[in-house]
């Protein structure tokens, strides 16, 4: 215990040295070039960071999940764009790690993920489902002697798709199965082509680089994670992603409070009022926000774990755990923004304007793309199902 | 011997194929079961044999084919009709 324990605070010592020196003085330039991060991930692939959370029997960190998040807190606080790409590989690669058991391919390529520092993009999001990460249009085509496959999907958004060494992508699990039958592989570098559709210019997050692209790609069977997707969804995919977002969108909003706070502190200096100023105040009812805000990332964090050490894994198959996880990120993608815009609040002309040390503009815009990371409309339309039948939420 | 459970899911699953086709194994969503239709089968499933599911019975793999329903109800105490 004590041996993980020293793992992960070694590995978040390495994840605060790069969010500082290295994250942090280029995020600006991140942001206004709408340009990948590649200082940053340069410095994260040199701490080995990409495989923290891949077991040391493979090569990897064998951190904990929990490290992961909060190395994910960290990069937010600096670069968000940084924390979203850190956040977006990890979600693959926990959750290939965590359905890989009795694969060789998998375990093999888990070891690459290690002893090359391989950098693996989402491909779930697609032209006719959007958002919904439960179906999905394009089929996996198996060849008639079943040793290879096919398939060719429209991806609308594909971060860092083209810095990306391989692909994680949802698919239809063939082509007469029914679109809620589906699968998801990895493709490894080689096997595929983009053709991009689209540009990326959007009002945050600039600097994850997410056009659309056209995958084409050819893979062998065993590259399919074998458990029901379903199961990889529910155990792993859905809270994992709930979880590592909501760590860095609280990233984010820590560092536009710390603004404030500066903020505050710099407008009051050498002032010998009886009581503090209004503005002190309101920072006061901010903290309240961002209290809020993170009672909610750490409990959805501590559930998990939790229901993860289980055996079989059971209270995350059911729908009261889809409910909490989706709630997870329904108000976290909310209070987000919301506790950066107080901080702007706060800080009033020298927090709306780019170039002040005190400037919140990149952590509002970059919060504002939470609540459209899978709509949360759209979960709203499956929590308003599952409360039907559910019974203790 | 599960007919009333086959007439619910013909009733609510919204199935694209005949339910009488399918197996009684056959995976349900596999056939093309949404999950909304899949909690509107579970309601009508409660309101029939007038049982309620606990949260922990709740999950996909409980109604997931004819077997596992009339599984889920026998755990229940609930004997489907033969
Ligand atoms: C910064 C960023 C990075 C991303 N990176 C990736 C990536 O790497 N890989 C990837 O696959 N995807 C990625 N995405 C896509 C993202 O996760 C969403 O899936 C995508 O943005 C959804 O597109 P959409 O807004 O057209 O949503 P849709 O889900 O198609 O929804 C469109 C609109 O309809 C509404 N709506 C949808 N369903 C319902 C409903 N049932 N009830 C009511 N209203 C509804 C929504 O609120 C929304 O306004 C990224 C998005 C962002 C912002």
């Amino acid at each position: 215990m004590s041996h993980e324990l020293d793992g992960d605070r070694a590995f978040l010592d390495s994840i605060i040295k790069v969010a500082d020196e290295i994250a942090r003085p280029h995020a600006d330039s991140v942001d206004r070039d709408a340009r990948f991060p590649s200082e940053s991930l340069a410095a994260l692939r040199a701490e080995r960071a990409l495989s923290a959370g891949i077991g040391s029997e493979l090569g990897g960190g064998g951190v904990s999940l929990s490290a992961i998040a909060r190395a994910c807190f960290e990069l937010g606080r600096r670069c968000g764009s940084t924390a979203m790409v850190f956040a977006m590989h990890h979600i693959q690669v926990a959750t290939i790690s965590r359905h890989a058991a009795d694969s060789p391919w998998l375990e093999q390529y888990l070891a690459a993920v290690a002893a090359d520092q391989r950098l693996v993009a989402s491909v779930t999001t697609e032209l006719g489902t959007g958002g919904d990460m439960g179906r999905s249009i394009a089929p996996l085509t198996t060849a008639g002697d079943g040793t290879s496959c096919t398939f060719e999907k429209q991806a609308p958004v594909i971060s860092y798709g083209a810095q990306a060494d391989d692909l994680f992508v949802t698919l239809r699990r063939s082509p007469d199965a029914e679109q809620n039958d589906q699968v998801v592989a990895v493709v490894q570098n080689g096997q595929f082509t983009l053709e991009q559709t689209g540009t990326w210019d959007p009002l945050g997050m600039r600097g994850t680089c997410s056009p659309g692209f056209v995958v084409r790609g050819q893979i062998v069977p065993e590259q399919a994670l074998s458990a029901p997707f379903a199961q990889i969804m529910a155990e792993s995919m859905h809270p994992i992603t709930h979880i590592l977002w909501s760590h860095l969108w609280l990233g984010i909003a820590t560092d536009a409070f710390d603004r404030a706070r500066a903020f505050v502190r710099a407008a009051t200096k050498g002032k010998s009022d009886d009581a503090p100023p209004p503005v002190a105040v309101r920072l006061s009812h901010l903290m309240s926000e961002l209290s809020l805000l993170r009672a909610a990332v750490d409990s959805g964090l501590a559930e998990f774990v939790e229901a993860s050490a289980q055996p079989g894994r059971e209270q995350l198959l059911t729908m009261t755990s889809t409910l909490r996880f989706n709630n997870l990120k329904i108000a976290t993608s909310e209070q987000a923004p919301r506790v950066c815009q107080g901080a702007m609040g706060v800080c009033g002309i020298m927090g709306f304007k780019n170039d002040s040390p005190f400037s919140v503009g990149r952590h509002l815009r970059d919060t504002m793309s939470a609540s459209l990371m899978i709509a949360n409309e759209r979960i709203h339309q499956t929590n308003a199902s599952l409360l039907l039948i559910a019974k203790d939420v | 011997m599960t007919d009333e459970i086959r007439q619910l899911i013909k009733d609510f699953g919204r199935l694209p194929v005949d339910v009488d086709t399918l197996a009684s194994n056959a995976d349900l969503y596999q056939a093309g079961m949404s999950s909304h239709a899949s909690v509107n089968l579970m309601l009508a499933i409660e309101d029939h044999f007038d049982v309620e599911f606990p949260d922990r019975m709740l999950t996909r793999g409980v109604f997931e084919s004819v077997d596992a329903i009339a599984a889920a109800l026998a755990e229940l105490g609930i004997k489907v009709p033969v």
